[in-house]
């Protein structure tokens, strides 16, 4: 690989990042290579022994023959054992290899991405990084299979022929001069052309593809105009386009096969012919005994070897087209191995949050270093221990992105959040978090048993830990009317519980870790407004000594809280009770009026 | 293609065949080319080696015109062989490119139209990942199989046979070992083969089920985070991994060594065919060939050699097709299955036409320009004769039965008026028939009992594509497509002018939004609209139902995901667009319905109370206490 430097990072940079992942397999992939190796060795020998028994048969005395067929016989069937068990070990080797550099390779990326921050996933997206670990990870296996298998076999077997036909016949080496520079220009030329085609007819086709998911996700649009015809036509033209780039690279692809035959051909031509004149001219006979140049036996043999050495240009030029194609897989896949979590724990920290007390000094927050304007802008705040506070705003005014900072989500940009007395930066990230319970607002349960879900929480937990803590959240009820209760499976994204049921269970998870601060960030949304009224209340009568912190759309969910703040475009509003809001406080005014004039009471 | 008695793959391998059947004959005409150069080579190769012994042995090297004359036309003689295969292979190479990529754009484009005109129940009841694999993955299977393997084991055959005459000429008893031979690698290919693929399938299943966790994984990282269960979830993921590494790891070794098995099995056999036709030479044996019989000679042994190579090569190299073939097996039955499905079927013969009010006041059918309004035509097959019914937008349904499957009713008794201008609203749990009801109007399904009647007419009469046309519908799912917003709002109406558009995305308040993108209008949208916010996808989605502009709309839980804020916006942009048409309201925000002429509490698809918000309120029912919070609804 050159160390051509591009706009992104070199290829060396790349190198060393991919070869940290091969571990274990470093010496499957050696065995396999040094395997490969020999079996091309072998592979190069076998024909040159066949020639020369087909030589010796011809001209020793019949005699003699049986025992000259029996020795070259047994060193033939030698070879071909070896060559046979070296290429099942290389085989199996360099399937162990490559197979396992992807493995470590996954869970290297999953890995990398489990130690995320907040920040490192919002840079990529879901799909993106499933992508990454999935499909991009394939191309590298094959890569890497291709590679090792024929980074040292192909070159081997060009030297070995080389070598071979140079020293049987050195006065027709020049006939390799002509044919292999004819092939290299040629195959150069294809993949030259080919692969700018090829980038292009895949980003198409990846487009093409999009198109057919949103037609199959959108059938009921589709079919609701009446669309059918105009969204197969649309479909046609895009097909036509790409079977138009498609055509061009196949028929460009399907010339290395018969630029491949011409350049052997050639070489057999000039091998046979010239290989004859020199057979001719140079063989005389001397006391009985043919003296010559070149014999007939290794005639053939030059044939194979020309054979051998173009075939393994050819096996070159693959190597390289399928290292292009894959280079921006490898790409994206280097892109998620070096991003640097930018929250991590630091060794030693503190341990132990001492109580649920919040105190916001000066905080400002933008989610990008180079955004212009701040997410979040001069926030100063102090909930005291087993406070319940509201939070209200419209979408976009910094909700979420107010409490994400305490349970250190996110790093702040100025100012410092204190927890329990001291900045979140100087606890140990897990006790921190297990301390400052979060429900989300895009909350997922994940496929498991109810149990296991809540489990969550705390592993450890009782099952009358569990009960309880699902009585406060008002879950048992509902869980308990399921015909296998707590040991219900969910589906995958939670498909089998309605959205309230999901939330309530969320809830109940987050009430196991036993935190010093609960924050619910609008986890309530689905839930009905007397259930909601429950949970809060249960909240207050169990957890009394928990600090909790509500995000809700509705003004019935907070109004009972100690003190509600109203956020306006990342900046707090105002802060008041219920009452004092209404008084002084417009934002809140409004949306108490939406709320009252239509739906909820 | 339609004769399900074939395996699906002979169907797909004929279809293409028959795409163009002139340019597929002159392919293998050239494939049957190639293979002479193939021939010709050793052969020739041969006749020059003979000659050149002999020349040593009788000539006794003197050199003479004669052998080099001899020598000098058998160059000749190779040098047209390879021409002729050299542009054979050229034009075969480029023949299969242009019917080969001719049909996968036909295969693609028959799929597709064909999946376009299933019914909705197809899309309702298969993964829609499982549809799309067939575009992702079986398509490209049948591809590989078409233009790569079928002319290389095409290839293959020909110089299979050629070699195995040449080699019944030479000896017969040599030929009989050889074919032991290869049928010992048939056996081994067959097994390797068939392990190889077995464990192929099996890891596909792993793939998916690997997939399916780290989507799951990814979609929950930021919970998974703030639970500190991120060991947990690498173990879980750890131990899937070592799954699939498991058995790829089979996969691609059986992958591997198929290859150097063949290879040196034909190397054994080489040296067996050397050492025993040594051995028939020794011992004088008969040699029986399709000429006639005579006896084996160095020069019959010899030559016959190079024909065994030649022979397993060809073995080796058909039964390294063995995976691909598998899996257009496979992929070939999934997209004959996809084709199989039934096409929607659409026997309405009442449509929709553009009309006016003669001088007597009678509807008649005119041209667009003229056109003052919408008129459903009803040929009578009686008596040849035709009325034509204002389009109106009156909807009744009268004890309307239905379920998805046959045994399992959703819908019970279900009758209800809507009059032209009315609202009428639907509130129920998940799966109380709400949905279900907007189906049956549209006939994404058919009724099981009952009868629905449109303007009076019997929906079942009227063709399914002036129906949907003349419903309008905004879904939960606002289903935006790539292509500018332009293009969006113009897909209710394909020959709408910019004017047009940009109206109805006033009407439908989107016009402030699109207006401060920095591209307005011709903003593209990817992925579903992924670069815009929920609340303004929606809004884009009334707007296209506005420039529909359709008598009947049916919004089923358009602003569900919008908090109560956007919502307000949103509200305005729909009571806009619901002025003067019928309305059919899904909501589980109440809300939205509130203002709704009449109101449907449906439970377990039955309808439990009727009538305005006043009334329900006062009867202090099931949706008094929905209204009051005492019941969730999901």
């Amino acid at each position: 690989m050159s160390k051509k430097v591009n706009t992104g990072p070199t290829y060396r940079e790349m190198l060393k990042v991919f070869v940290g992942s091969i571990r274990e397999y470093k010496t499957s992939s050696i065995l396999s290579m040094l395997f490969i190796a020999l079996e091309t060795c072998f592979e190069c020998v076998i024909p040159f022994v066949m020639s020369k028994l087909i030589n010796v048969m011809q001209e020793v005395n019949n005699t003699d023959l049986l025992n000259t067929v029996f020795i070259y016989s047994g060193i033939l069937l030698t070879l071909a054992i070896c060559s046979f068990f070296c290429g099942i070990s290389a085989g199996k080797l360099s399937a162990k290899a490559s197979v396992g550099f992807a493995t470590n390779l996954r869970r290297d990326l999953f890995t990398k991405i489990s130690s995320f921050s907040f920040n490192n996933i919002d840079k990529f997206s879901i799909s993106s990084l499933v992508t990454r670990q999935t499909t991009d990870v394939w191309y590298v296996q094959n890569a890497y299979m291709m590679f090792i298998r024929i980074c040292l076999r192909a070159p081997l077997m060009l030297i070995f022929s080389i070598i071979m036909s140079a020293i049987m016949a050195p006065k027709m080496s020049w006939i390799f001069l002509v044919t292999i520079p004819i092939l290299i220009i040629i195959l150069a030329v294809i993949i030259w052309k080919c692969l700018p085609i090829f980038f292009r007819v895949f980003k198409k086709y990846d487009s093409l593809n999009e198109s057919i998911e949103e037609n199959v996700r959108g059938i009921r649009v589709v079919k609701t105009y009446v669309r059918e015809e105009y969204e197969k036509e649309k479909f046609n033209k895009r097909s036509e386009d790409i079977k138009k780039d498609f055509v061009i690279a196949e028929r460009l692809i399907g010339l290395s096969n018969p630029a491949m035959m011409f350049s052997m051909d050639i070489s057999m031509i000039l091998i046979i012919y010239f290989g004859s004149m020199v057979i001719v001219n140079t063989t005389s006979i001397v006391d009985d005994e043919i003296v010559t140049a070149l014999d007939i036996g290794s005639l053939s043999s030059l044939i194979t070897y020309g054979a051998q050495i173009l075939s393994s240009l050819m096996m070159i030029s693959m190597v390289f087209v399928m290292l292009a194609m894959s280079i921006a897989s490898i790409r994206r896949i280097y892109e998620v191995l070096v991003e640097v979590p930018t929250i991590k724990s630091v060794e030693g920290s503190e341990t132990e949050v001492k109580d649920g007390e919040i105190i916001f000094k000066n905080v400002s927050f933008k989610y990008k270093t180079e955004a212009k304007k701040f997410a979040l802008k001069d926030v100063n705040l102090t909930i005291e221990n087993g406070q319940t506070v509201g939070i209200i705003g419209g979408t976009g005014s910094s909700k979420s992105t107010l409490v994400n900072l305490i349970s250190r989500f996110y790093d702040t940009t100025e100012g410092e959040v204190i927890v329990g007395g001291k900045n979140v930066k100087e606890y140990n990230l897990e006790s921190l978090r297990n301390a400052v319970s979060m429900v989300l607002q895009k909350n997922i349960l994940f496929s498991g048993t109810i149990k296991e879900n809540l489990r969550w929480g705390n592993n450890s937990a009782t099952d009358e830990e569990i009960v309880e803590a699902c009585k406060i959240a008002q879950a048992d009820s509902f869980v308990e009317s399921f015909p296998d209760k707590y040991e219900t499976r969910i589906l995958q994204g939670g498909s089998n519980v309605s959205g309230g049921q999901k939330q309530r269970l969320c809830i109940a998870r987050a009430i196991l870790k036993k935190p010093k601060v609960l924050i619910m960030d609008d986890s309530t949304s689905a839930v009905d407004t007397k259930t909601d009224a429950l949970i809060r209340e249960g909240l207050k009568n169990t957890l009394p000594n928990t600090t909790k912190i509500i995000i809700a759309q509705r003004i019935n969910s907070v109004q009972d809280a100690d003190f509600i703040i109203v956020m306006e475009d990342g900046k707090i509003d105002g802060i008041g009770t219920h009452d004092e809001l209404l008084k002084n406080n417009k934002v809140y005014q409004e949306i108490y009026e939406i709320q009252n004039r239509i739906g909820g009471k | 293609m339609k004769n399900s008695k074939k395996p699906a793959i002979l169907r797909i391998i004929f279809d293409f065949i028959k795409s163009n059947k002139i340019l597929f004959a002159c392919a293998i005409g050239c494939i049957l080319l190639t293979s002479v150069g193939n021939i010709a080579a050793p052969l020739t190769l041969q006749v020059i080696v003979n000659r050149l012994s002999s020349w040593i042995k009788e000539d006794l090297c003197q050199v003479n015109p004669q052998i080099l004359k001899d020598i000098g036309m058998n160059v000749i003689i190779l040098v047209c062989c390879y021409i002729v295969s050299i542009s054979a292979a050229f034009a075969y190479s480029q023949i299969m490119a242009v019917i080969g990529q001719g049909y996968m754009n036909t295969l693609r484009k028959k799929i597709f139209s064909h999946m376009e005109d299933l019914p909705v129940k197809y899309f309702d009841t298969n993964d829609k990942g499982d549809i799309m694999s067939v575009y992702l993955n079986d398509v490209d299977t049948v591809r590989q199989l078409l233009i790569n393997s079928i002319p290389e084991i095409l290839i293959c055959t020909c110089t299979f046979l050629t070699a195995f005459f040449i080699m019944l000429f030479s000896s017969l008893w040599l030929t009989l070992f050889v074919i032991g031979g290869a049928i010992c690698m048939i056996f081994a290919s067959k097994h390797i083969g068939g392990h190889s693929s077995r464990n192929f399938i099996a890891q596909q299943d792993v793939i998916g089920k690997e997939e399916g966790y780290i989507e799951e994984m990814m979609n929950g990282l930021k919970v998974i985070k703030s639970f500190c269960h991120e060991k947990e979830s690498i173990e879980g993921f750890d131990k899937i991994n070592k799954k699939l590494n498991d058995v790829s790891t089979k996969a691609t070794s059986y992958a591997n060594i198929l290859m150097p098995v063949m290879g040196n099995i034909g190397n054994i056999l080489y040296v067996l065919v050397a050492f025993v036709g040594t051995i028939l030479f020794l011992t004088n044996s008969i040699n029986v060939t399709l000429v006639g019989v005579n006896e084996i000679t160095v020069g019959v042994i010899v030559s016959f050699l190079p024909l065994v190579r030649q022979f397993t090569n060809t073995v080796a190299q058909v039964s390294n097709q063995i995976n691909t073939i598998a899996l257009a097996i496979g992929g070939s039955k999934r997209i004959c299955d996809l084709l199989d499905e039934e096409k929607e079927v659409d026997d309405g013969y009442v449509t929709l036409v553009r009309g006016k009010y003669d001088s007597n006041g009678q509807i008649v059918e005119c041209n667009e320009k003229e056109a003052t309004l919408w008129a459903w035509k009803h040929p009578h097959s009686a008596d040849q004769s035709v009325t034509y019914t204002l389009l109106k937008g009156d909807i009744r349904m009268f004890d309307v039965d239905f379920g998805y499957v046959p045994n399992k009713i959703v819908l019970h008794n279900v009758t209800l008026y809507a009059e032209p201008g009315q609202k009428v609203a639907f509130v129920g749990a998940t799966g109380a028939g709400k949905t279900t009801i907007t189906n049956l109007l549209n006939r994404f399904y058919d009724i099981a009992d009952g009868k629905i009647r449109y303007d009076g007419i019997n929906i079942n009469k009227i063709s399914k594509k002036d129906l949907r046309q003349s419903l309008g519908m905004v879904l939960q799912d606002t289903n935006l497509f790539t292509g500018t917003i332009m293009d969006n709002i113009r897909y209710g109406k394909l020959d709408a002018t910019d004017e047009e558009c940009i109206a109805a995305a006033k009407l439908a308040n989107a016009h402030s939004f699109i207006e401060r993108l920095p591209q307005g209008y011709n903003t593209v949208l990817h992925n579903d609209g992924s670069n815009l916010s929920q609340g303004q996808r929606q809004l884009l989605s009334i707007a296209r139902a506005a420039v529909h502009n359709a008598p009947v709309m049916i919004l089923d839980e358009a602003t569900s995901s919008i908090d109560t804020r956007t919502e307000a916006i949103v509200t305005k942009g729909m009571d806009n667009l619901m002025k003067g048409r019928t309305v059919f309201v899904i909501a589980h925000r109440l809300s939205t319905i509130q203002n709704s002429d009449v109101i449907m509490v449906l439970d377990h698809g039955v309808i439990i109370e009727r009538g305005s918000h006043e009334d329900l309120i006062a009867k202090k029912g099931m949706y008094y206490q929905l209204y009051t919070g005492a019941f969730e609804l999901e």
